[in-house]
C-alpha cells in the first residue's frame, strides 16, 4: 500500500484541474461538465465547486452520466445502474467528461457511446484525476490529468473521497 | 449483485431485495425512456422470443418495446396461426424455437404453472407474462413501481384490490409483492369472487363493502371481471355488479381524500370502473402502462446480465 496523493495534494490538484479547464473554456456558455457515475462524480462535484469559485457570475451546466447500460461486460458481471442526471441538451456543446481513474479506457468508450445517444456534441474532452499510463486497451487519452502513474495490472488504484470513504487520499494497493 | 433467481416465474420466489433491485433499476430505465434516443445497447447479443398462448395487448407490446429499447433481437409467437393447432406440445414448440439459438423466453399461457414446467425442462431464462390464474409478476412490479412513484413508497401504504380476486393472477402477484414490501392490503368484491381462505392463506384483510374499503385505502387497484375464466354464474348481472362494486365518481367525491385509482387493463368501462373515474386526475392507469416498459426492461436486463454468465 502506497499513498500517491495526500489530502492537501489532492485539493491542490483539483484546483489546478479547475484552472486548466477554465483556461481552455474561458467562455463557459457553450461548455458542459459531465461526471461519470458513480465515483467520477465525487471529483466532478469538487471540480465544479472550484470553477464556481473562480467564475461566480457564470452559470455552469453540470450533469452526471451513468454508463452501466453501455458496458461491454454485462454478460460477465451484473452492475446496478446509477442515476443519469443531465437536464440540458449537449447538442453542439463542448463536453468535458470527468472521471477519477483512467485505466483500460473501457469506461470512457462506454461513456462516449452513452453521450452520443444524448445528442451530438461539438467536442468531447476528458479530465481525470489519475492516469494509469501503459494499461490502455483502447486508443483513448486524457486532456487534463491530475497525476500520471505507472502501475502494473496486479496493482489497484483507489481514490478515497470524504463523503464516501471518510478520508481524501489516492493510494496504490498491491 | 443481481437477482437470486435465474427466471422470473412469480413474485412468490423473489426476495424483498430482488424486488427493490428491480424497482431501482427500472427508475434508471425510466430516465432512458425520456431521452431523445430511447435505446441502450445492453442486450444487443441477446435473442428473446415472446410466446403468447393467450390474448394480450399491453403486456405483449410492452415486452416487445422493452426488448427493442434494450437492443435485443425479438421474435413474436402467437398460438393462433402456429403449429400448436396441428397438435405440437408446448415443450416441443419451445425446444424447436430454442434450437434456433434463443436466450430468453417470455411466456403467457392459460395454464397455471406453464412457465414453471418450462423452466424445469429448458436451459433458457423464462419470464412469466401471466399464467392462468396463478401469477403475473411484471404487472405486480409495475403496479408497485407506479404506487411508489405516486405516493413515495410502499411500506405502510394501504392498498385495496377490488373486483374479481378469485380469477385474477394480477391480484395474487400484487398481494405477494405488497406483503413482502410491507404494505397493508384489503381485498374487496362479491363473496363469490373472493377465495374463501384468502385471509389466512395470503394474510390480507377482506371487506365486502366497497364504501368502507375506499374510505380505508390510499390506493385502489381495480380489477376486471374475468368472464373468460368463469364457468359458472358468480353474480347475477354485469349491471348489478356495476351498481354494487363499480367505482363511481360520486363515491370518490364523498371521500375526504384523493384515492389513487389503478387498473391493470383491459378496462370494462361501466362495469368495474366508470369512465369519469378512469379518465380523472386520480387515475394513474396510463402511467402504469408507461412504467410497464421501464419495469420490463429492468427485469430483462437483470436476468440477462451476470447470472446467466457462461
Amino acid at each position: 500500500m502506497k499513498s500517491i496523493l495526500s489530502e492537501p495534494q489532492l485539493a491542490i490538484t483539483i484546483k489546478r484541474l479547475a484552472h486548466q479547464v477554465l483556461e481552455n473554456h474561458i467562455n463557459l456558455d457553450n461548455t458542459v461538465l459531465i461526471g461519470i457515475q458513480p465515483r467520477g462524480v465525487y471529483l466532478s462535484d469538487q471540480l465544479v465547486e472550484e470553477i464556481k469559485k473562480q467564475v461566480p457570475a457564470h452559470k455552469i451546466q453540470y450533469g452526471k452520466l451513468d454508463i452501466t447500460f453501455y458496458r461491454d461486460d454485462i454478460r460477465k458481471e451484473l452492475h446496478v445502474p446509477n442515476q443519469t442526471d443531465i437536464l440540458f441538451s449537449i447538442e453542439g456543446k463542448n463536453v468535458v467528461l470527468i472521471d477519477d481513474v483512467l485505466y483500460t479506457g473501457r469506461t470512457i468508450r462506454a461513456a462516449l457511446d452513452a453521450l452520443m445517444d444524448l445528442g451530438r456534441p461539438e467536442k468531447v474532452e476528458l479530465c481525470v484525476l489519475i492516469d494509469r499510463r501503459f494499461s490502455r486497451q483502447f486508443p483513448i487519452q486524457p486532456d487534463y490529468v491530475g497525476k500520471s502513474i505507472d502501475s502494473i495490472i496486479t496493482q489497484k488504484v483507489k481514490v478515497y473521497w470524504k463523503q464516501k470513504d471518510g478520508k481524501e487520499e489516492v493510494m496504490i494497493l498491491e | 449483485m443481481g437477482l437470486t433467481t435465474k427466471h422470473l416465474l412469480g413474485i412468490k420466489d423473489l426476495t424483498k431485495d430482488d424486488i427493490s433491485l428491480i424497482l431501482q433499476t427500472a427508475e434508471q430505465f425510466k430516465e432512458v425512456l425520456q431521452r431523445p434516443i430511447k435505446k441502450v445497447p445492453s442486450l444487443r447479443d441477446v435473442t428473446i422470443v415472446n410466446l403468447f398462448f393467450e390474448n394480450s395487448t399491453r403486456t405483449r407490446i410492452s415486452f416487445e418495446l422493452a426488448e427493442k429499447r434494450l437492443s435485443a433481437d425479438t421474435i413474436n409467437f402467437t398460438s393462433s396461426g402456429s403449429s400448436v393447432s396441428k397438435g405440437e406440445t408446448l415443450l416441443d414448440t419451445v425446444n424447436n424455437i430454442l434450437s434456433m439459438k434463443v436466450d430468453m423466453v417470455v411466456l403467457r399461457h392459460s395454464a397455471s404453472g406453464a412457465p414453471h414446467f418450462l423452466a424445469k425442462h429448458i436451459p433458457a431464462a423464462i419470464i412469466n407474462a401471466g399464467d392462468g390464474i396463478n401469477e403475473h409478476p411484471t404487472q405486480a412490479l409495475l403496479d408497485a413501481f407506479s404506487i411508489k412513484e405516486k405516493t413515495g413508497g410502499l411500506e405502510g401504504r394501504k392498498i385495496a384490490i377490488i373486483g374479481d380476486i378469485m380469477h385474477s393472477r394480477v391480484a395474487q402477484s400484487n398481494i405477494y409483492l405488497l406483503n413482502k414490501m410491507g404494505a397493508e392490503i384489503t381485498v374487496c368484491g362479491p363473496p363469490t369472487l373472493i377465495p374463501k381462505y384468502i385471509r389466512e392463506a395470503l394474510s390480507v384483510k377482506v371487506n365486502y363493502n366497497l364504501k368502507e374499503t375506499l374510505e380505508w385505502c390510499d390506493v385502489a387497484n381495480v380489477l376486471r371481471i374475468q368472464l373468460e375464466r368463469q364457468n359458472q354464474v358468480l353474480f347475477s348481472s354485469l349491471r348489478e355488479y356495476n351498481l354494487v362494486y363499480g367505482i363511481k365518481r360520486r363515491m370518490l367525491d364523498d371521500l375526504k381524500k384523493d384515492v389513487v385509482i389503478m387498473h391493470p387493463g383491459p378496462m370494462n368501462r361501466g362495469v368495474e370502473i366508470d369512465s369519469d373515474v378512469a379518465d380523472s386526475h386520480q387515475s394513474i392507469i396510463l402511467q402504469q402502462v408507461e412504467n410497464g416498459v421501464a419495469v420490463r426492461m429492468a427485469v430483462l436486463y437483470l436476468l440477462a446480465g451476470g447470472s446467466s454468465s457462461n
